[in-house]
Order: structure tokens, then C-alpha cells, then sequence
């Protein structure tokens, strides 16, 4: 059809049907992913856990024992707790930075609460209630600091991590305090079908996240609100309340994670939770909760923890170069990145 | 005749720069249909947010059944019995279409925070009911298509009548925009049902569907409320002039720089194109040195067609020609290393560098020509740019001075002169360039367009009125629908009538 030369009637025409046909194909436009791809999105993550569990099966006649499946689920136990209460903050779309220091401060102050070597308190069981309560108070100050202050989560808690070590180590005692409750350590050590009993705390934490996550208005507000934020409160859902909740489960989260790091070490530290930022989130990020927010949950988190726990676990066993294995790490969480937001791509899209 | 429910006065709204509403009244009856048309800009939808508690208003009131309202959020204005149907964006896409429908509402399956799954799907089943679906609630809506999205967008609303035990006022944006033939029947028994115990206000760019559903329909333009008529009474054709504003006096548009003879080389030369779902099969030919105005109303697929051109979006099938010489656009960048040029109608987002001064906008698409290998040399440049903001009459104390502290003409003559600063140009496309512009301002961007047609540019015209289309181009492409229902070939020496016009897009 020779563009210039249509008499404009029979254009019109033409036209005409042209619009029935392309009102019915407006209708039926999908532009969302096709099953396959949703799916890999979903449980992509639990099918490069399951390859690695071969690869390193295949490559190492001691990975697949009792013995050493025990070892990864005790080292992944803090990992799971610190990620049970994260998840929920990058469901939000946004972040918490400040885990190692609510972790130094309620490691120092328990430890100083409990029987210890340095002073001659004696609490007991309460200490790690009050240790686990201060974890909360820490959360809820980064939450009420984001939503008053109206500050980047980021910033705040980078604050806030700060401010945690520093409060820990002003408390820190002239040395470091040893604790001497014989039961605590005791229950902490005692193991339960070959795992320690921290690792049922941490399945605990696990069910008390998936059900707030599944079954609470708090759960599904954190979806709503990375969601869509603006649509989220155009809703008239109270969106700050539920952001405080959330930094302040994340605390609580941090906190427990912090009285197990101490009465698992024996002793309160600044460094109880030292190193402990960087896996956590890239164990929610692997496992395919997008940081942007909206989609994922904590049984993708806690694939994500095993995932990195596997690999660390397996690349020892194998024999791989310390620094080789961060690279790999660092690798691997490239691709999960790639594989959950593959579909976001488009070209107009502003990528920073 | 029954008394208002609804009654708006002197509703007033500004934006900066803007006035999007300026004392706009109107009133809604209990059990009437009435609908709202004006063009994009025109404050139709502000007025829909602000009833809806989107948005506040900065002057006026609202009164619902003789009480002043100021609803804050939208579940405060639902709480009130008024409620919107937005065009699928108060949708959450990650969440289920059953937390959707009763989100942010009081129902009983979400009561004292825990959600009873099986009874708020049951209860969100009921409500999809109602619009003849059979959309499972678990669905997550990211996952359905637009069409079935905007139905959900209707079941969130009507999930009101139970929840809510006053007559309700139902307002309806742009709702047919994605729905095919089938789903708007639907639509349409819809309101006819909500009729009878509730106010509508529907608001399209299909005046022929506006016709179908109201009893009443108010006119806007240019954020005033313009003309009240009877449905019955009112022709299209009348309301269609209502809509786009009086005609102007003809040389305002500087007609008479128009080329009576055009540069006979072929620039761009369009066959079969279709993209982005919402434009099919377009073919057309632009010569160096004339303006091709594309006439259509809001989803004609004008802009999208554009967008494709310039390389904004993928083109599904079609060939583009660029000086003889095919071009497939994978991006804006390539387009622009080809000498395309794109002038945005979303000039705060697309089209300026908000927060660089005037220099850096003005040299922004201009390529080695200023450069000296990879450095940026401002001292250079100086003298180009002091030029051109004074050919460009652009009124500012320096080019230093930050571009959003520009009036929006100013603005946009900075945005055009980036593209004119550009030595490749070959074809320039205008995206509704004098929107929100003041008469002074617009005639010097009409003057502009001359200028550069006149040197050899070829020129592709989106605009908002017809007088600005008829009185600018050398030729009108009409579209509806993303197809071309009529070409005028030589605006020139033989004017389209805009009733021809028109009839070809509505």
C-alpha cells in the first residue's frame, strides 16, 4: 500500500475495522512474565541450593555426612534469625544497616547481666529477655528516626550502627567479660538430634516470621508498601506504624541473634555481630527478595542463607583459595540478581 | 428533578506554573450519570482526584448531601461513599487481586489483623461477580493482562456497597482506555446497575461514549469548566470544538512562513509500522522541510508511534527509513546518533536536565562538534550558547541560571534549542511542544518550528488543538485507534476543514 496515494473515505474505512480488531487486542495484552519464568523465579533459587548440594556431593565424599550437614545447619543458625527480621524491611524497598550494632550492644550488656566474671550480677534467663528487649528498643529508634525524621532508611541505620558500637564499647568493661552461668552455656551448647538447640530458635524465628508474613495486615502491608508506596497510602493503610513495626522486628531479630552469638561464644563482645551485615543481605537477595522491594519472603531468605551457608561449607571441604571463594560468592550473587530482575528490564527504565 | 448529592464550587488547584483547576463548579444529582470530556491538561482528572482525596485542592469546596468534605486519602473518601475507578494504577501489582479489592477497606476477613484467607477470597469472588469474571482472587495482578486489571479496578469500587451504607458517588477516569469491545458492555450495565442507587461521573476521551452513558455532560479546557449540556442535545462535533477552545486568528500561527514549495528530498519514510501495542500498521512518507501534523485524540496511538520513531519503544513489525537508509533503533541514544531529535510533552521528565543551568541543557544532544576529543570545554562552548539563547529569545539573566527556574516557555524554547544546537538533525519530532505555555511563549516556539522547517529540518507535530495542527503543517496524518483513518496531503494551498478533521478522529 503506497502510503501517499489512499483516498481518505476508503482510509476511513479501513480504519474502522482496524479498531474493532485493535480494541480486542488491547484487551487481551499481557505484559507480565510467561509461568515458566515466574516459576524459575520462584524456585530458582531452591534449584541452585539443591545443584550445589550435588556439585559438592559429587566433589567431596565427606559433604553429604551427618556430621557435616550438622556443622552448616549450627553455623546458619544466626544467619536465619538476623535474616527472619531483615526480610521484612527489604520487602518494604528499604534497608537496615544497623544489625552489628544493636548485635554488640545487647551481646555486651547480657553478658555484663548475666552471671559473668566482671561483675557480680546474676539474672539469668531475664538477662536475655532484657538483652532480646533491647534489640527491640534499637529497632524501633531506626524506625521512629526513618518515619519522623522522614530520613533514607539507609542513612539512619548506617547512623545507628555506628552509634551501637560506639554505646557497646563505652560499656565494655576494662576486660571482657566472661559468663559463668553454667546452665545458659549449657543450653546453648547441649544439642538436640545432633544440632544445636539454636538451630530450633532459629526454625522457630522462621515460623513466626512466615506466618506474620503470610497471615497479619503487618505482613501484607510490608508487600503493599514496597509495592507501591504512594498507592499504599492513598489506601489509608497506616504506613509509619507498619514501618516501625517492621525496624522494630528487625531489632528484636538482631537482638536475639545477638544474646545467641554470646552465649554461644561464652563471652560479650563488640564484635559479636561483626561481619554478619553483608551475608545477611546478600542471603535475602539470593534467595529472591528483590531489594527494590514487593516481592520475595523469608522461606526465599532462608534458602538464601543456605545457599551461601552450602557454598562456603562446600568450598572449605574442596579445597578452594579463601579469597577464590569470595569471589565466587560475590559471583553468585551477581546471577540471583540477574535471574529475579531479568523480566524488569526495559529501555527506559533509570537503572541506579 | 432531585437534589444534588454533590456539590463542587469554586474549586481551585495550582501547580507551579500551572493552574490546573481555575474555579471550576459542578454538580452531581442523585442517581445521574454525568460526564466530563476535555483534552489532556484540561483538569478533568484533577478534578477526580481531588474528589477522590488524591489530591487537595487550594481554593473551594465540596459539599457531599450539604456537608463541606475535605476527604485526605482515597480510603477516607471511600469511607465517605465516594470512590474512583482509576486508569489500573491504585492497583498494588505484587499483591493478590482479593488483597487488592479490600485493600485499606474494613472487612471482616482482615479484621483485628489477621487475614482469613478463605473468606476474603469467597468475599473478593462475589465482587467479580458483579462485572461477569471469572478472574481467580489469588491472582497475583501484576500477572493479568491491563483489560482484566482495570476490571479489578471496578470490583474494588463496587466491593463499596456492601461496605458502605450511604448512596454512593462513583467517578470514572479514562476507564475504556484498555478494555476491549466485550469488557466495556460490561462496563457500561455496570453503571447502568449503579445507577440506581448511586451517582456517576464518567470522564473519556471517547466523546461518543460519553454521549452513551450521561444524562449530563460538562465540557473542560484549560482547566476551566467551559459549557453544561443535556446529553441529548449536544452534537459531537460541537462538543469537540468546546473541547480544543475558540479558533484563533490564522496568522498567528504564522501560516504565511509556511513553504509553498517544499525541499523535494525524501527524509523519513514510515512502512507498516506497529508497536507497543497501540499502533498498527502505520505507513507515511516525510519530506526535508515540512511539518507533519499527526491529529488523533488519546489513544490514537499518536504518541506511541513517536516513541517507537525515536527508538523509546521496540517496534513489533515495520520497516523505518531514515534518508534512504534503513533504520532499526534500539535506543533513543542510537536514534539520536542518526539524527533523530525528540522533543518530550513530559518536558520536567524526559525532556530537560532539572537542576544543570541553561549551558549544560543547551549543549546536552550536541555531539563532537563542541568537543575536543573527550573533554567538555565550557569556554568554548560560551559563545554558541550565548547565541543561541538570544536567537532563541530566552529570557534569563545568564546562562548559569539552573533551567527549572525558567517559566515553562522559557524552558521549552532551551529544550527545542538543544535539539536546533545539534548539527546532525534531520528530523525533529515535536511531542505537544506549547502545552502549558502562556500566548507569548507559544508564538515564538510557532515562529521556532518555521524557522526550522524553512532551513531544510523535517518536522513531525503532535499537538493539543487542531488550530495549532492545521495552522502549522504542511500535511495532517489523522489517527484513531493507533491506526491512520485520513491523510491531508497539502495543507498548503488546500486547508482541511477541522469538521473533516474531526470526524476522522473521534
Amino acid at each position: 500500500m503506497s502510503p501517499n496515494s489512499v483516498p481518505n473515505a476508503a482510509t476511513a474505512t479501513v480504519a474502522a475495522e482496524g479498531r474493532t480488531r485493535q480494541r480486542r487486542g488491547a484487551g487481551d495484552r499481557v505484559r507480565s512474565l510467561t509461568p515458566g519464568l515466574r516459576r524459575l523465579r520462584t524456585w530458582g533459587p531452591l534449584l541452585i541450593l539443591a545443584a550445589l548440594c550435588v556439585i559438592f556431593a559429587v566433589a567431596s565424599p565427606r559433604f553429604l555426612t551427618v556430621d557435616n550437614l550438622q556443622t552448616i545447619a549450627n553455623q546458619s543458625a544466626i544467619p536465619i534469625v538476623l535474616v527472619c527480621g531483615l526480610t521484612f524491611i527489604v520487602i518494604m524497598g528499604s534497608i537496615d544497616l544497623s544489625l552489628e550494632g544493636a548485635m554488640a550492644v545487647t551481646s555486651v550488656v547480657s553478658a555484663l547481666l548475666i552471671a559473668n566474671d566482671v561483675n557480680g550480677s546474676d539474672l539469668g534467663y531475664l538477662a536475655v529477655l532484657i538483652g532480646v528487649g533491647l534489640g527491640l528498643l534499637f529497632g524501633l529508634v531506626n524506625g521512629l528516626l526513618y518515619t519522623k525524621l522522614r530520613l533514607p532508611s539507609l542513612l539512619v541505620t548506617v547512623g545507628t550502627w555506628f552509634v551501637g558500637l560506639g554505646i557497646a564499647a563505652l560499656l565494655f568493661p576494662a576486660r571482657q567479660p566472661r559468663i559463668s552461668d553454667g546452665s545458659l552455656r549449657a543450653w546453648s551448647l547441649d544439642t538436640l538430634l545432633g544440632v544445636s538447640r539454636l538451630v530450633f530458635v532459629a526454625l522457630a524465628c522462621v515460623l513466626v516470621a512466615y506466618l506474620l508474613q503470610r497471615y497479619t495486615k503487618f505482613g501484607r502491608y510490608c508487600f503493599a508498601i514496597g509495592g507501591g508506596e504512594d498507592t499504599a497510602r492513598l489506601s489509608g493503610l497506616p504506613l509509619d506504624r507498619v514501618k516501625v513495626a517492621a525496624f522494630g522486628f528487625a531489632g528484636l531479630m538482631a537482638g536475639l541473634a545477638g544474646v545467641m552469638a554470646t552465649t554461644r561464644l561464652g563471652v560479650g563482645s563488640v564484635e559479636a555481630g561483626e561481619g554478619l551485615l553483608f551475608p545477611t543481605i546478600s542471603a535475602i537477595v539470593i534467595g529472591g527478595t528483590l531489594l527494590s522491594g514487593g516481592r520475595g519472603g523469608i522461606l526465599h531468605s532462608l534458602v538464601g542463607v543456605l545457599i551461601l551457608g552450602v557454598l562456603s561449607n562446600g568450598m572449605v571441604l574442596v579445597g578452594v583459595d579463601a579469597y577464590v571463594q569470595q569471589a565466587v560468592q560475590g559471583a553468585i550473587i551477581i546471577v540471583a540478581v540477574v535471574l529475579t530482575t531479568w523480566h524488569a528490564r526495559s529501555r527506559m527504565r533509570v537503572i541506579k | 428533578m432531585s437534589a444534588p448529592v454533590l456539590q463542587v464550587s469554586g474549586l481551585t488547584k495550582r501547580f507551579p506554573g500551572v493552574v490546573a483547576l481555575d474555579d471550576v463548579s459542578v454538580e452531581v444529582r442523585r442517581e445521574e450519570v454525568v460526564g466530563l470530556i476535555g483534552q489532556n491538561g484540561s483538569g478533568k482528572s484533577s478534578l477526580l482526584k481531588i474528589l477522590a482525596g488524591v489530591q487537595s485542592a487550594d481554593a473551594g469546596e465540596i459539599r457531599l448531601r450539604g456537608e463541606v468534605i475535605r476527604p485526605r486519602s482515597v480510603a477516607a473518601a471511600n469511607q465517605l461513599g465516594i470512590g474512583m475507578v482509576f486508569q489500573e494504577q491504585s492497583l498494588l501489582p505484587n499483591l493478590t487481586v482479593a488483597e487488592n479489592i479490600f485493600l485499606g477497606k474494613d472487612h471482616p476477613a482482615t479484621r483485628r489483623g489477621w487475614y482469613r484467607w478463605g473468606a476474603l477470597r469467597t468475599a473478593a469472588r462475589a465482587q467479580l461477580r458483579k462485572i461477569e469474571t471469572d478472574i481467580d482472587p489469588g491472582t497475583v495482578v501484576g500477572e493479568l493482562p491491563f483489560g482484566q486489571r482495570q476490571m479489578v479496578e471496578l470490583a474494588k469500587v463496587l466491593a463499596l456497597e456492601e461496605l458502605v451504607d450511604v448512596p454512593l458517588v462513583i467517578l470514572f477516569d479514562e476507564p475504556t482506555s484498555v478494555l476491549s469491545g466485550a469488557e466495556i458492555e460490561i462496563l457500561f450495565r455496570q453503571i447502568q446497575r449503579l445507577r440506581e442507587r448511586s451517582s456517576v461521573v464518567f470522564v473519556s476521551h471517547r466523546i461518543e461514549e460519553v454521549l452513551a452513558v450521561s444524562e449530563r455532560v460538562y465540557v473542560m479546557s484549560d482547566g476551566r469548566r467551559v459549557a453544561e449540556e443535556a446529553a441529548g442535545a449536544a452534537g459531537m462535533e460541537e462538543l469537540y470544538r468546546l473541547m480544543v477552545g475558540e479558533d484563533r486568528a490564522e496568522d498567528y500561527y504564522r501560516e504565511e512562513a509556511r513553504a509553498a514549495a517544499n525541499v523535494d528530498d525524501l527524509r523519513l519514510s514510515v512502512r507498516g509500522v506497529s508497536a507497543a501495542d497501540r499502533v498498527a500498521d502505520v505507513s507515511f512518507d516525510l519530506r526535508a522541510g515540512t511539518v507533519l501534523g499527526l491529529a488523533g485524540v488519546g489513544g490514537s496511538g499518536r504518541e506511541e508511534l513517536v516513541r517507537a520513531l525515536f527508538g523509546a519503544e521496540p517496534l513489533t513489525s515495520g520497516s523505518i527509513e531514515l534518508d534512504g537508509h534503513r533504520a532499526s533503533f534500539r535506543s533513543p541514544s542510537q536514534a539520536v546518533e542518526a539524527g533523530m531529535g525528540y522533543v518530550p510533552a513530559e518536558r520536567k521528565l524526559e525532556g530537560m536536565l532539572a537542576g544543570r543551568d541553561l549551558h549544560e541543557n543547551l549543549v546536552a544532544a550536541s555531539g563532537t562538534q563542541l568537543r575536543r576529543g573527550p573533554w567538555i570545554d565550557r569556554r568554548r562552548e560560551r559563545p554558541v550558547v550565548d547565541e543561541w539563547l538570544a536567537r532563541l529569545k530566552v529570557k534569563a539573566p545568564s546562562p548559569r541560571v539552573r533551567i527549572d527556574q525558567l517559566s515553562g516557555g522559557n524552558q521549552q524554547k532551551v529544550v527545542l534549542g538543544k535539539w536546533l544546537l545539534s548539527d546532525r538533525l534531520r528530523v525533529l519530532i515535536l511531542d505537544h511542544p506549547t502545552r502549558g505555555l502562556d500566548l507569548g511563549a507559544k508564538g515564538d516556539v510557532y515562529d521556532l518550528v518555521r524557522q526550522l522547517a524553512a532551513g531544510g529540518l523535517a518536522i513531525i507535530l503532535l499537538s493539543d488543538t487542531l488550530e495549532e495542527t492545521l495552522g502549522l503543517c504542511d500535511q495532517v496524518i489523522a489517527m484513531r485507534d493507533g491506526t491512520i483513518t485520513g491523510r491531508f496531503e497539502d495543507c498548503v494551498n488546500d486547508k482541511p476543514e477541522s469538521e473533516d478533521l474531526i470526524r476522522l478522529m473521534v
